[in-house]
């Protein structure tokens, strides 16, 4: 099979080569009141490589001095202590940050009269709660660069569903694919339910090392997600591809083999969780026996529901592979049966076998 | 109902001051907190709680194939989304009449263990401790810093700091020994989570019905590997919390009452006994009962019910102060529960949510948190219940029931006994938590590190069962199921900060109603419809304020410290706001440092 495989140059966009970058200090301005449950953020904590402490300590080179300011992690008491850079930050006293968006952007205009889906903190001149929109409204524009952290801000996943209240979708729905951040970028999508650590630990670096004028910008595909992270499926880095090939399916969870059968999406996801894992090596999903919803997808999750029956493309093509799966295996099975013999020569009887002949000259 | 007794002194004058904390920090989710202060009497006077999100999952789940809805309800939280896959399961399971494997359960349990040693590690060394580090204590008690360098701490022995403010210096942010420890050790132990459930925090590997976790051998030794490497820390963990609380007590009299309320705990049991769990709602009261937690009800210190079916049948969620309209007047979807016993119009089962959202008025409706309410047939009362942030209230309810007798824990009916064993460093240990005098900040945030200990204990167990299992050839982990046309479910399962319940109605093989109810809503629901304020709002309001700085660089860290006690998880959250329209002398938000360079 094949997947898109497009690329956004950023290099030849307008802004792109000649935005300013070379920064010896930037602040990383984290928002997580999009309609998130802030997996996000507690996934980073898992990063190892590096984690989020060194880069916060100033630990790996060849980036700016980070200033991380993120509600789950910051050592202020919150309120307004906590917002006063994003205030500084709208009001464009503060340059240059990277603005990072966490959870689906809600559709505000679906509301009769007042009221909000979400909010972070007040409007000082009313005191009611400061809609998640109009900081985005605010500070996109002024952004250096702009992440969306997760599938919900990428293109707004869970909360997006069909029959949802809120009206909710990705950050690039909302600001427009055309979006270009003040560094010349579009939005960086880093997709997963939560992000995969090193995943976006990985996007960040470059995009700190390109704002630190040590890199160019990082390669995104069609969908705004880096290519490297998002360029192969599932299934092309899946421990259990091997019994695909082989016509050999798992049948219900109790299986070691293929669980296309039982709701596995593998095979048309974007995601390098199984070859990767998801922390040091460990876990993932199919490899390790989770099927695959699709949840760093664009489409995800309707598409991929319900998520525990087999996916509809999944009956022709294992029906397709069957018949040349199972001769395949068959003849496997004879080769497999014939190298699980030793040689003849080994013994230990009185006569040496192996054909030890020490005056042989070809 | 307000509970905390005001203190016996002279009353001076009120100087009330305005002051609110919107976002709050160092917690999941959006929570703002609105209080009036008098600081001429050094007490908070007033506090509302308000949460600023809605997403709908009860309004989006309805018509979806039910077998999602594990899949679903993870992505309600992202630190213990987990609890939630685990406790739809059981719900699904009690809906579809399957019964997991044995060894499914150990591996879920064994899940469940790490998340807990991961979440309260993280939440209390990260999170909660910045508020009892140096940096903060210096900034907001100096004398009382100056106190704990000169007080040697007394469990040096276990955790090696010879004061206790060298303790409070190894958890400043970012810099701290411990603090820097314990975001490694909370890899470790997430880790030991993926090993049993896939991916960290929205599992891969649990279905209704059992696990897809392979039970290899090494499943199980990369899990045991990896908890002896992280049981001195939590031994550790332990000595330190224990050192910095006493010091707290004796330095700063009177802190007992802060963040004190009336002793009103809900525990809704965690961990399922393989050998007597059968999902049946028939049998949930023995089944509930058999749980390597105990479930219960605790009002004054009395424990009300072990039983999940009067537990699931008191249930009442109360509006007043939310964004929502009233389901009242819809038809039910479940008049009575599978053993005939009538379920009343304001249970989740047949709760049908219905989002108005609108300004947010403190004197009127201010929060899109609903009031989860426990109807006390004895009284009549609808008590708001806290779960003391998860470990308080399983600790109580597990000392007092005394059903719990393991190998590594033992309820005793005033305390539980804990043993570790030895580990790199520190020999075998026993710990024993005692049921204290009060339902308090202090006390709140003692028992987290004595749960990660229990938690650490209970996997011991589960290991040797599962590995037994798997030594024996017995390797079943899934066992398949129908979804029936119409069916009822409800699973009850501790979250990391208390009780998670979540009910299911299905009719046409489709979800016709579901509603998961976190911890979070119970600790920090508004006021209800009869003026009883929630948790947060009850522990706040008339506690005592032991900060030294004055209206002016008040940072506020007492109640702070009070409201991360009940570790917030606010996908949905909360705003607190204090004031009936009294004529205020200031308005102000306390700032830290606030500044952008």
């Amino acid at each position: 099979m094949t997947t898109q495989r497009d690329t956004t140059e950023v290099r030849d966009e307008p802004g792109g080569a000649e935005a300013p970058s070379g920064f010896d200090e930037i602040h990383i301005l984290w928002i997580s009141e999009g309609m998130s449950c802030d997996g996000d953020t507690v996934s980073l904590t898992a990063a190892d490589q590096p984690s989020l402490e060194d880069v916060v300590l100033g630990l790996i080179p060849g980036l700016p001095k980070v200033h991380l300011v993120n509600k789950v992690l910051s050592p202020s008491l919150g309120g307004e202590d906590f917002l006063a850079p994003y205030r500084a930050a709208a009001r464009g006293e503060l340059t240059p940050f990277l603005l990072v968006i966490e959870g689906s952007v809600p559709n505000q205009n679906v509301i009769k009269g007042d009221g909000y889906w979400t909010s972070f903190g007040n409007d000082p001149e009313t005191g009611e709660p400061q809609p998640l929109n109009w900081w985005i409204d605010q500070l996109a524009p002024k952004a250096w660069a702009v992440v969306a952290a997760g599938t919900c801000a990428a293109y707004g996943g869970i909360h997006a569903m069909a029959g949802n209240p809120t009206g909710c979708m990705g950050l690039a729905d909302y600001l427009g694919w055309d979006y270009r951040s003040q560094g010349g970028l579009p939005v960086v999508n880093v997709p997963g339910c939560p992000i995969q650590p090193e995943n976006f630990m990985e996007t960040l670096i470059w995009v700190l090392q390109h704002a630190a004028g040590a890199a160019p910008p990082p390669p995104l595909d069609h969908m705004l997600r880096p290519q490297w992270l998002f360029g192969k499926t599932v299934h092309e880095g899946c421990d259990r591809g091997a019994y695909y090939e082989q016509g050999d399916f798992g049948l219900d969870y109790n299986s070691p083999k293929c669980l296309v059968k039982t709701g596995c999406w593998g095979p048309v996801v974007n995601c390098n969780v199984p070859k990767r894992g998801w922390m040091a090596g460990i876990g993932g999903c199919p490899n390790v026996g989770g099927i695959c919803i699709g949840c760093t997808m664009p489409g995800f999750p309707d598409t991929f529901m319900p998520f525990m029956d087999e996916p509809p493309g999944g009956t022709l093509s294992s029906l397709v592979i069957k018949p040349y799966g199972a001769v395949i295996r068959r003849l496997r099975g004879l080769t497999n049966d014939m190298v699980n013999h030793e040689p003849r020569w080994r013994h230990n009887k009185r006569k040496l076998t192996s054909g030890y002949d020490p005056h042989w000259r070809a | 109902m307000t509970t905390t007794e005001s203190r016996p002194t002279a009353r001076k004058p009120a100087q009330l001051v305005d002051m609110s904390w919107d976002p709050i920090t160092r917690i999941i989710g959006n929570l703002g907190i609105y209080t009036k202060i008098d600081f001429a009497n050094r007490e908070v006077v007033e506090c509302h709680s308000t949460s600023s999100l809605f997403r709908g999952y009860s309004v989006f789940m309805k018509g979806k194939d039910p077998r999602d809805a594990g899949f679903i309800t993870s992505r309600i939280c992202g630190i213990c989304g987990d609890n939630h896959t685990t406790c739809s399961n059981y719900a699904q399971q009690m809906a579809y009449g399957v019964k997991p494997p044995k060894l499914a359960e150990h591996i879920t349990n064994l899940g469940e263990a790490a998340e807990y040693m991961f979440d309260h590690t993280l939440f209390q060394d990260n999170l909660v401790f910045v508020d009892f580090c140096e940096a903060m204590v210096k900034a907001t008690n100096p004398g009382v810093l100056a106190r704990a360098e000169r007080t040697a701490a007394p469990r040096g022995d276990v955790h090696g700091y010879r004061t206790v403010a060298d303790i409070m210096k190894a958890f400043n942010p970012f810099e701290g020994e411990v603090y820097k420890e314990a975001l490694k050790i909370s890899r470790v132990t997430r880790e030991m989570f993926c090993l049993m459930e896939g991916r960290h925090v929205h599992p891969s590997t649990m279905y209704p019905g059992g696990v897809g976790t392979m039970p290899q051998p090494n499943t199980f030794t990369d899990y045991l590997s990896r908890l002896m490497r992280v049981i001195d820390f939590v031994k550790k963990a332990v000595a330190m919390n224990d050192d910095v609380f006493d010091f707290f007590y004796e330095a700063l009299p009177g802190y007992e009452e802060v963040g004190r309320r009336r002793v009103l705990l809900g525990c809704w049991g965690a961990w399922q006994n393989p050998d007597v769990v059968d999902y049946r709602y028939a049998t949930m009261n023995e089944w509930g009962r058999a749980m390597y937690v105990t479930p219960g009800i605790v009002v004054d210190g009395e424990l009300v019910t072990n039983n999940l079916i009067d537990i699931n049948l008191g249930l009442r969620i109360m509006l007043g102060s939310s964004y929502y309209e009233d389901w009242v007047n819809e038809q039910p979807f479940v008049t009575h529960d599978p053993l005939g016993n009538p379920v009343d119009m304001r249970h989740p089962w047949n709760q049908t949510t219905v989002p108005v959202p609108q300004k947010r008025d403190f004197d009127g409706k201010y929060s899109w948190v609903m009031s989860p309410r426990w109807y006390h047939p004895e009284t009549g009362q609808h008590l708001a219940l806290d779960t003391g942030g998860g470990p308080l209230a399983r600790l109580w309810s597990t000392a007092l029931s005394a059903l719990v007798d393991t190998p590594y824990v033992k309820a005793t009916g005033d305390s539980v006994r804990i043993s570790l064993p030895k580990g790199e460093k520190l020999p075998e240990t026993t710990l024993e938590w005692r049921i204290p005098k009060w339902s308090n900040t202090i006390e709140r945030d003692r028992a987290r590190p004595y749960f990660v200990a229990y938690a650490a204990a209970m996997a011991l167990q589960f290991l040797e069962e599962a590995m037994g299992m798997l030594h024996s050839g017995d390797t079943k982990v899934f066992e398949n199921f129908e979804v029936p046309d119409e069916s009822i479910g409800c699973g009850f399962h501790e979250a990391v900060r208390g009780v998670l319940s979540h009910h299911l109605v299905i009719r046409d093989k489709k979800i016709a109603n579901y509603h998961p109810y976190p911890p979070t809503p119970w600790n920090a629901s508004p006021r209800d419809i009869y003026g009883t304020p929630g948790p947060y709002e009850d522990a706040v309001q008339g506690q005592p304020i032991f900060e030294e700085n004055g209206p002016d660089d008040f940072k506020g860290v007492d109640i702070m410290r009070t409201v991360r006690s009940f570790d917030p998880c606010l996908p949905c959250g909360v705003h607190m706001y204090m004031g009936k329209g009294r004529t205020l002398s200031t308005v102000h938000s306390p700032t830290y440092g606030a500044n952008h360079g």
